[in-house]
């Protein structure tokens, strides 16, 4: 199933990517629905090129402090996220990438805390290639990976340095097996709690002795060491490890007795059956619905059967999955529009996006992340950012509304000439605005309200006039209750 | 436990529409509900399960030595304040001077091995536990929300004051939405224009958020809180102005006691405040001189001794009661990177000017004998003596002026816990 009015269009876009600028949605329109996701789905037919633009004209700023440097200043990382979130002909993939980061949860804090702002950054956003060791950041590898088959991105995920350093894997020795990445690898990022035992947990921690990291450097003051995973197969426990669910795909429950060269495929097989457990194809296709069909309508358990399924049937294909959800009815079901909280980079994005972004910098939206509750690069804990309601209350949505200011001060001039053609009427202007910014429908009163703002003067359609009444109605469509559904 | 979280925020949400047909938010009530002298509750929340055994140091056990060999506080460094009630020498943590002088003036009260049966080890459940005030349920109001909810409507929303960017569930109420003011300084509704024009603006965005779309009950939590928002707005403000009679530390923990301080002073109606502390899940380097632990205990000292100096010159200090407390306590015996695991029991501290200072309660034997009564989980972890509900009881009861039976659910009165 394909979109087939404008508005399903819209909801595509705010779901699968981060919203459409007018631009955008005149190109998608002609573009044709099938078309328009398949090159969502398929982006990687779709040039990476969104970092070339970071300081070309006709694109949002970024903030250069000296000398620009994402991958070594957490900062800027965090600026060229956004900058990617904002300008990517890959929306899906900054989307996605986006998803595993909360799912993934790692804070770049602690890392930063084990080896420094410099090396932390680079550890968490390195691009490998700018890197001069071709390190790659979590986040790189999170965008390699985040449509291919879950186990392989689950191994990749497990041997990743700065997840090495946030759950402490890199002190997993045989005498004091570390559970931290153990017990999140089944509670957080697979099954889910209550499908394991606590014995479950301390097995698996025996299942990852060794699976430290290693630090080289070309000397001492090397101000680029290499960082990587690094199996220590003397620091392994090569005793079996008992489980209470199926680790193999006879039913065996115990991972044998190895030695210790041999130990790093403990850890396969064990992110192998997690991966594959039919609860944990049920949790992401769960997560997944959250996070692109409704987190308020709750989903058809037939239909999560059929998500999973296509993971399940599909060597774990995550890009089955999303394609399914995306090609699904409950996806392009008009009561699923707008029932989901934005997270706050998703509301900031798509301000940007239907707003404008010419002149705009998008270290404003940095700081703004911070009082709106999600700092990138730095969710509160392992669990994530607490999604959903959880990201309302008084000071958050003040954060909201004054984000909005923001941009809409920044904003003040391009709207004034954009406006300007369709401000005959207070009417016509409320009309433009509305149709230029997507919230969720207002009722009759809410409506009023803001015909009242735009018409509490006699209207003469001044440049005056016109330019606070639209600078103002769309920090109030903004800021409020209704903007925030996506 | 994340999804467990979820549905309690998700319940939350329809709880709350509820209490929505009654007209809550009204601004001008603090007159109205001031009546006698008022009474201030500031919980100091101290996240991430602090070690008690740090805190509070049983300096003359030799279990705590050799179970603790890298990471215990040495006897001759700990900070004497007497025996507890069993008779055993007890120390606060070097770096809480501030903390003794105020115990030596009899306005701390330690209570110890305060905690709850089958103890949650999770982050998550522990401080759901302690939010609810009943272990094993972690959906519905908190119990300073149940509170809240006995208040005679229609109740100012600023009555309470969540320092946090989040409502900590202990403060989810089901007919008000708690306002949440991580900075008074970002606690402010700014505007593409200026003048009148951006005064209008406000208006409109008030009467926007003021709309109750009854078939829309998410849409009515949102705006419930745009509105709480919108309604304590210019009162907040006032606190920026506030002068301060002692030196505050330029921590976040001293900045946000300052503004308690504030708050209270400049009288914006609040009466419960919710501060919390983060950093004390301390598994790795708790000690040495870049420790976890000393660096918490000096900015909590420092934090404390401003904020107690502050309210005794401004003659608050007999109005106000400080309570802290942590999600659980910390492991006995220390881990292998001079750290200490998830644990059970912990203590709380109450503080003000008419707390009756002193230790309640007696300390854990850490001897390792698993039969031993005062601890649990092999005699790995402190085991609980005081229910953590029967200090909530005494605060509600005598401090709060309700009936902590009903918002506790149960009577967990407890005779001789009488630290007010």
């Amino acid at each position: 199933m394909a979109f087939t009015t404008d508005e399903d269009l819209r909801h595509l876009f705010r779901r699968a990517g981060f919203g459409a600028s007018p631009s955008e949605l005149e190109l998608y329109r002609a573009v044709g629905p099938r078309e328009v996701l398949n090159a969502l789905l398929d982006f990687d037919t779709i040039p990476d090129d969104v970092d070339a633009k970071i300081g070309q004209p006709g694109y949002a700023r970024v903030m250069v402090r000296g000398e620009f440097k994402p991958n070594t200043n957490i900062t800027d990382a965090r600026q060229r996220w956004l900058f990617r979130m904002l300008h990517t002909e890959r929306p899906l993939q900054e989307k996605l990438t986006l998803f595993w980061h909360n799912h993934f949860a790692t804070a770049y804090s602690k890392v930063a805390g084990a080896y420094g702002s410099s090396d932390g950054t680079r550890l968490m956003a390195a691009k490998p290639s700018e890197d001069p060791v071709r390190q790659e950041g979590q986040i790189e590898l999170i965008r390699r990976m985040c449509m291919g088959p879950f186990d392989d991105f689950l191994v990749a995920m497990a041997k990743d340095v700065a997840m090495l350093v946030w759950l402490d894997g890199r002190f997993n020795t045989k005498a004091k097996p570390q559970e931290n990445f153990g017990r999140e690898l089944m509670e957080l990022f697979t099954m889910g709690v209550r499908l394991y035992v606590e014995a479950d947990v301390y097995a698996a921690a025996r299942v990852f002795t060794g699976w430290n990291l290693r630090r080289t450097t070309s000397g001492a003051g090397d101000p680029n060491p290499r960082y990587e995973f690094s199996y220590n197969a003397a620091q392994h426990d090569t005793t079996a490890k008992a489980f209470s669910f199926p680790i193999y795909p006879d039913g065996g429950r115990t991972i044998p007795a190895r030695s210790s060269a041999d130990g790093l495929q403990d850890g396969i097989d064990l992110i192998r059956a997690v991966a594959s457990h039919p609860e944990t194809a049920k949790r992401l296709a769960r997560r997944l619905y959250g996070y692109f069909v409704s987190e308020v309508n709750p989903p058809d358990e037939v239909f999560i059967a059929d998500l999973a399924a296509a993971y399940l049937q599909n060597n774990l294909s995550l890009r089955s999955m999303v394609g399914r959800l995306l090609r699904s009815s409950p996806f392009h079901d008009a009561a699923n529009f707008f029932s989901r909280y934005s997270w706050p980079v998703e509301f900031a994005i798509r301000a940007v996006k239907e707003l404008g972004w010419i002149g705009f910098n998008v270290n404003d939206v940095v700081n703004a992340l911070t009082n709106m509750g999600q700092l990138l690069f730095e969710p509160p804990d392992v669990a994530g950012w607490e999604l959903g309601p959880g990201w309302i209350s008084s000071g958050a949505m003040l954060a909201r509304a004054n984000f909005a200011a923001t941009l809409t001060t920044n904003q003040r001039t391009n709207l004034l000439a954009e406006a300007r053609p369709h401000a005959q009427t207070p009417e016509a202007l409320l009309a433009f605005m509305l149709d230029r910014l997507s919230c969720a429908p207002l009722d009759q009163r809410a409506y009023d309200d803001l015909r009242g703002y735009v018409g509490s003067t006699t209207w003469t359609g001044s440049d005056t006039q016109v330019r606070n009444k639209a600078a103002g109605l769309a920090h109030l469509i903004l800021g409020a209750g209704e903007y925030v559904f996506v | 436990m994340k999804r467990t979280r979820r549905e309690f925020i998700r319940e939350s949400v329809s709880a709350f529409t509820i209490g929505l047909s009654a007209p809550a938010f009204l601004r001008d009530l603090v007159e109205a509900q001031g009546g006698g002298a008022p009474r201030n509750l500031v919980v100091l929340f101290l996240a991430g399960g602090n070690d008690a055994l740090s805190t509070l140091v049983p300096y003359t056990d030799p279990f705590y030595y050799s179970r603790r060999p890298t990471i215990a506080i040495p006897a001759g460094q700990v900070l004497q304040i007497g025996t507890d009630s069993a008779n055993t020498p007890l120390g606060l943590h070097p770096n809480l001077p501030s903390l003794r002088a105020i115990f030596d003036a009899g306005r701390l009260a330690i209570i110890q091995r305060a905690g709850y049966q089958n103890s949650s080890r999770s982050h998550f459940q522990g401080t759901d536990t302690w939010g609810t005030a009943t272990p094993g349920t972690t959906t519905g109001p908190g119990w300073l929300g149940r509170y809240l909810d006995t208040l005679p409507l229609p109740v100012d929303p600023l009555i309470a004051w969540d320092a946090l960017r989040e409502v900590p569930r202990a403060l989810v109420s089901r007919t008000i939405s708690v306002p949440a003011i991580p900075s008074v300084s970002g606690y402010r509704y700014l505007s593409p224009n200026s003048g009148a024009e951006a005064a209008l603006e406000r208006a409109i965005a008030e009467r926007i958020s003021s709309h109750v779309p009854v078939d829309r009950p998410h849409l009515a939590f949102v705006n419930a809180n745009l509105q709480t928002a919108m309604a304590t707005l210019d009162r907040v403000a006032r606190v920026t102005t506030y002068t301060p009679a002692a030196t505050y530390p330029t921590t976040g923990l001293g900045q946000t006691f300052q503004t308690v301080a504030g708050a209270i002073a400049t009288e914006v109606g609040s009466r419960i405040f919710w501060v919390q502390y983060g950093g004390f899940d301390t598994h790795a380097s708790q000690v040495g001189a870049n420790g976890a632990y000393p660096r918490l205990m000096a900015e909590l000292n420092a934090a404390i001794a401003a904020f107690y100096a502050d309210l005794e010159a401004q003659g608050l200090l007999g109005d106000t009661l400080l309570v802290a407390f942590s999600e659980f306590g910390r492991r006995a015996y220390e881990n292998g990177s001079n750290g200490s695991d998830h644990g059970a029991a912990g203590l709380m501290l109450a503080l003000g000017g008419r707390v009756r200072g002193g230790l309640y309660g007696t300390a854990a034997s850490l001897a390792t004998d698993p039969q031993n009564p005062t601890l649990e989980n092999n005699g790995g972890d402190v085991h609980y003596e005081t229910d953590f509900r029967s200090v909530y009881a005494r605060i509600i009861d005598v401090w709060l002026g309700a009936d902590s039976t009903v918002i506790l659910g149960g009577d967990f009165r407890k005779p001789g816990l009488t630290f007010i």
